[in-house]
């Protein structure tokens, strides 16, 4: 499966992409599959999203939590807790 | 008695806004108001310590949008306001300089005083903004504050 990833704030700067395409296995469908997938590039990766510091997730512009899917074509987008107002 | 549609203005912007006429124009769309209400959020001179040159503001295009008429939307729900006014700035902001204004008409004043609080409660940890406070010390990312949740679940409805 095809999704976009953006990466946003702290979350941006720590990974160094802004945004990308991956090709996925099938197995990987659920937004805790896809953390788990990514740490496997290295230990930035795995200290980001096992690390304490809170990654939060949206779907489509959604905020969603770590077991929801997400289907071909999808943008997926992961960030820190917001800090606006 | 609410009748017509409620006023909606809802913006996100790198520039900067006129509140006063902000406020003029929702008073023009709101001619039965009885009273309204604003928030004007600044950049704070100072922050941990040191003092700030600037602030720098990123959030997510199209899901920011998304996020601030849903939380529009929730308030016209629980709320008979007559007009809402909701913007947000980002980019490079100087200290002092406007971040974000709310700005709520209704007939009587608490249902203005109450969705205005509402809608910054809400905001501060539903939309998709991150700040960054750029001072003479360097840059740090704001951290989000408990105190900011806690303030939304104040508005949590009984089940």
């Amino acid at each position: 499966m095809n999704i976009t990833i953006l990466y946003f704030a702290r979350i941006k700067e720590v990974v160094n992409y802004s945004s990308e395409q991956v090709s996925l296995p099938d197995e990987v469908e659920t937004i805790i599959a896809l953390k788990s997938w990514l740490s496997n590039r290295g230990e930035t990766w795995q200290k980001l999203f096992s690390g304490s510091g809170v990654v939060r997730a949206a779907i489509n512009h959604e905020l969603v939590d770590d077991m929801a899917t997400f289907d071909e074509g999808d943008e997926v987008a992961f960030f820190p807790p917001v800090t606006g107002g | 008695m609410v009748t017509a549609q409620p006023y909606k203005r809802v913006l996100v912007q790198a520039e900067d806004f006129d509140l006063a006429m902000e406020m003029q124009q929702l008073r023009r769309h709101c001619p039965q108001a009885g009273a309204v209400v604003s928030f004007d959020g600044l950049v704070r001179e100072f922050a941990k310590g040191q003092v700030l040159q600037r602030m720098h503001i990123e959030h997510y295009p199209g899901m920011t949008e998304k996020a601030l008429l849903a939380i529009v939307e929730q308030a016209l729900h629980r709320w008979p306001l007559l007009g809402v006014t909701l913007i947000h700035r980002y980019g490079d902001l100087e200290a002092r300089a406007q971040i974000v204004m709310v700005a709520t008409a209704s007939l009587h004043r608490q249902a203005a005083f109450d969705a205005c609080a509402f809608m910054m409660d809400f905001l501060k940890t539903e939309a998709p903004f991150w700040k960054k406070e750029i001072g003479a010390l360097g840059a740090r990312w704001v951290e989000a504050r408990e105190a900011d949740e806690q303030a939304k679940q104040q508005w949590s409805l009984p089940e």
